[in-house]
């Protein structure tokens, strides 16, 4: 079990709907077994990529690789690999039963191995004794359920998800995740998983692609993708974050909000414009005189599990995440460390390209997801 | 027709269908005084016709005669015309021409209602259009016309001997006849399968792909049985006006290829023999019944509504 190997690799593929371009060249590689997630705002590809590696859109450019082989002119039917279609795609003609039973008969599966495997499949999916159903008496969630157990049920190489869970109430979904992660697992094969939920993108994946626009963002790993984001808009479509604009003086040295700090990033140019992003729970608040920062508590908003704090510092406003409240109007410290000030590159989602500091008094983010 | 299973129903919800349903009876009381003055009253009085004799007592020998049970049929049918006919064998004719019409149409119709919906959405109209073209014409002028057409001296037999052929003894023949059947209700076998070809979900198509179906699985397993609501409406829309055609069967299949409903036109028309005609009337209407009681049982499991009856 070699995992290096790649499955599945997109090579510059590029896709145009009526001259519009969806995908401006795609390159992906998916390790053999990985738990892949497509992350990205509604529109931005994602349900097209997965329908170039299923063999239901022909890119206009690249090629797809399966298992080292070109498979751009392999039928869908041909491939390994199994879909769980965004909108369900059940066949109503079809009880619960002879949906999930599809594939195996279609591939021609011993006829007494079917309904062991079938009733595990449900049993899966937690819609035991749904057999005789038909597909309109069932539930929405339901339905994507058993697209779940239809797909699956086969045992393909890899397996595509589109929002598998988006119908699904929050109670159900959290399950589906844990059950859905476990499954990967004891399949030992490869998902790649399509959601425009960060929250699930980071619980279940081993690896993330954030998408926007027809282009790929970042690939990395949760953890690199929350902590290290490329640019202003994974930094801001992964939780919750700070972006001020700033200069970098030298290697571990930032300006921003008129003042230098210590950070723990390098390699730029000298005075190169940047994104600077503190995530808002790794500000703590200190008294009056302490920290990095001062400013003035605008709102305080109770989240569960943690204070939410507008804070204005000198005209721009900050998130804070804390589990202790402070007072509204009452002037406190901040408290960043250098590893928490996080340097990105200026890109086409930065909201200040240029200007420095002085002219413009900064720009804050506060993207609620 | 979808079947639901019963699910518990709460007071509130009771009420509320009650009120539904008593909105949908106001709303469909015209229809329904409609029906029961133009469908309902005449088929009394068909059934009425049929089970007396001329003086009106009651009788079962006129359907008996027809069936070929009652052998006096001079005694049934008292007009001397009539003896000779063997009612048995035209009933089967009807019901023979009619069914092979029906599969040609429906041969016809598939391929091509399958293509039609796989175009683009302008292509679809118009096509679709020149479908319905020929039924906005007068179905006598229709049928006429292809009379004219099909006679030993007509245009396609004058063409035939132009291009140095043998002329083809065409008018007056079985084939006339379902030719006759075949042009005039094709249009109402594309459409009822075009309809739910055109609706279907195309993502049901990549589903089956997906799950490993190529072209021939894909139609086999998926496109057929979607669009068996439309074949069943496409059966009964041709099925029943061949059977009970008389107009096509006089002009195109002369005297010899009689149909049950050039029988059931002179019986009224030229013997005004209304026990009779009446008679034969409600045994096709029974033959047809049966014939679309059993399509639409071989079909249930299959289709998705659509269909016409039960
Ligand atoms: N068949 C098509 N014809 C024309 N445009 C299309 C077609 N399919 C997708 N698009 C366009 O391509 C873009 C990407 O669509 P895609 O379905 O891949 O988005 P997505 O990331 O899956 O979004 P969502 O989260 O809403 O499902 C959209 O702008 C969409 O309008
Ligand atoms: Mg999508």
């Amino acid at each position: 079990m070699s995992e290096t190997r790649n499955i599945i690799e997109l090579k510059n593929i590029v896709v145009n709907y009526d001259g519009e371009p969806v995908l401006k060249g795609i390159n992906l590689d998916i390790r053999d077994k990985e738990f892949v997630t497509l992350l990205g705002p509604s529109g931005c590809g994602k349900t097209t990529t997965l329908r170039i590696i299923g063999g239901f859109a022909e890119p206009d450019e690249g090629d797809i690789f399966f298992d080292g082989q070109r498979i751009n002119d392999l039928p869908a039917y041909k491939r390994q690999v199994n879909t769980v279609f965004q909108r369900y795609a059940l066949f109503p003609n079809l009880n619960v039963y002879d949906n999930i039973a599809f594939g195996l008969r279609i591939n021609n599966v011993p006829k007494e191995e079917i309904p062991g495997r079938v009733s595990t499949a449900l049993d899966f999916v937690d819609l035991a004794g749904y057999q005789k159903r038909k597909v309109h008496q069932l539930s929405g969630g339901q339905q994507q359920r058993v697209a779940i157990a239809r797909a699956v049920i086969n045992y393909p190489r890899v397996l595509l998800l589109d929002e598998p869970l988006g119908a699904l109430d929050l109670k159900l979904r959290k399950e589906m995740q844990i059950e859905l992660k476990k499954m990967q697992q004891q399949l030992n094969i490869t998902f790649v998983y399509v959601t425009h939920d960060q929250e699930e993108a980071l619980t279940m994946s081993d690896t993330v692609i954030v998408m926007d626009k027809g282009t790929i963002q970042q690939i990395g790993s949760p953890q690199d993708i929350y902590n290290e984001p490329k640019n202003a808009f994974v930094a801001r479509f992964i939780g919750e974050s700070n972006i001020v604009h700033g200069v970098m003086l030298a290697d571990r040295l930032v300006s921003f909000m008129g003042r230098e700090y210590e950070c723990v990033d390098g390699g730029f140019e000298p005075n190169e414009p940047v994104d600077v992003v503190v995530r808002p729970e790794d500000i703590k608040i200190r008294q009056k005189n302490e920290g990095i920062m001062t400013g003035v508590v605008e709102t305080v908003t109770f989240k569960g599990v943690h204070y939410e704090m507008i804070v204005n510092v000198s005209g721009v406003k900050w998130m804070i995440h804390s589990t202790k409240a402070a007072e509204v109007d009452a002037v406190i410290g901040m408290e960043i460390t250098p590893e928490d000030i996080h340097i990105m590159k200026k890109s086409e989602y930065s909201e200040v390209k240029e200007v420095p500091f002085a002219e413009n008094g900064g720009e804050t983010e506060f993207e609620e997801v | 027709m979808k079947k639901y299973e019963s699910f518990p129903v709460s007071p509130v919800e009771k009420k509320r269908r009650r009120k539904r349903e008593r909105q949908a009876a106001l709303i469909t009381s015209p229809y329904l005084l409609w029906m029961i003055i133009f469908t309902l009253i005449p088929m009394i009085f068909v059934v009425y016709y049929a089970f007396t004799d001329a003086t009106g007592a009651f009788t079962i020998n006129n359907v008996k005669g027809l069936l070929g049970l009652e052998k006096e049929t001079q005694n049934v049918i008292q007009s001397g015309t009539f003896i000779r006919l063997d009612f048995v064998k035209i009933f089967w004719r009807s019901m023979w021409y009619g069914a092979v019409a029906t599969v040609v149409c429906l041969l016809i119709a598939y391929p091509v209602a399958y293509f039609v919906s796989q175009m683009r959405e302008n292509r679809q109209q118009i096509i679709i259009t020149l479908v319905m073209l020929p039924m906005w014409m007068n179905f006598i002028l229709r049928t006429y016309a292809l009379m004219k057409m099909l006679e030993d001296t007509g245009i396609i037999n004058t063409a035939f001997t132009k291009l140095g052929l043998p002329v083809i003894h065409m008018i007056n023949t079985p084939f006339a006849v379902i030719l006759g059947m075949v042009y005039n209700f094709l249009p109402y076998m594309v459409l009822p399968i075009y309809s739910v070809m055109s609706k279907m979900d195309y993502s049901l198509i990549e589903a089956a792909q997906d799950l490993g179906c190529n072209r021939m699985r894909v139609f086999t397993k998926v496109i057929l049985p979607l669009s068996m609501g439309g074949v069943v409406s496409g059966i009964t829309m041709v099925f029943v006006p061949s059977v009970s055609t008389f107009y096509i069967s006089q002009k195109l299949g002369g005297g010899t290829n009689e149909m049950i409903g050039d029988v059931i036109e002179r019986t009224f028309l030229t013997e005004t023999n209304y026990n009779v005609g009446a008679a034969i009337s409600l045994v096709l209407m029974i033959l047809i019944f049966i014939c679309m009681a059993v399509m639409n049982r071989f079909s249930e499991d299959e289709s998705q509504g659509g269909s016409i009856i039960v």
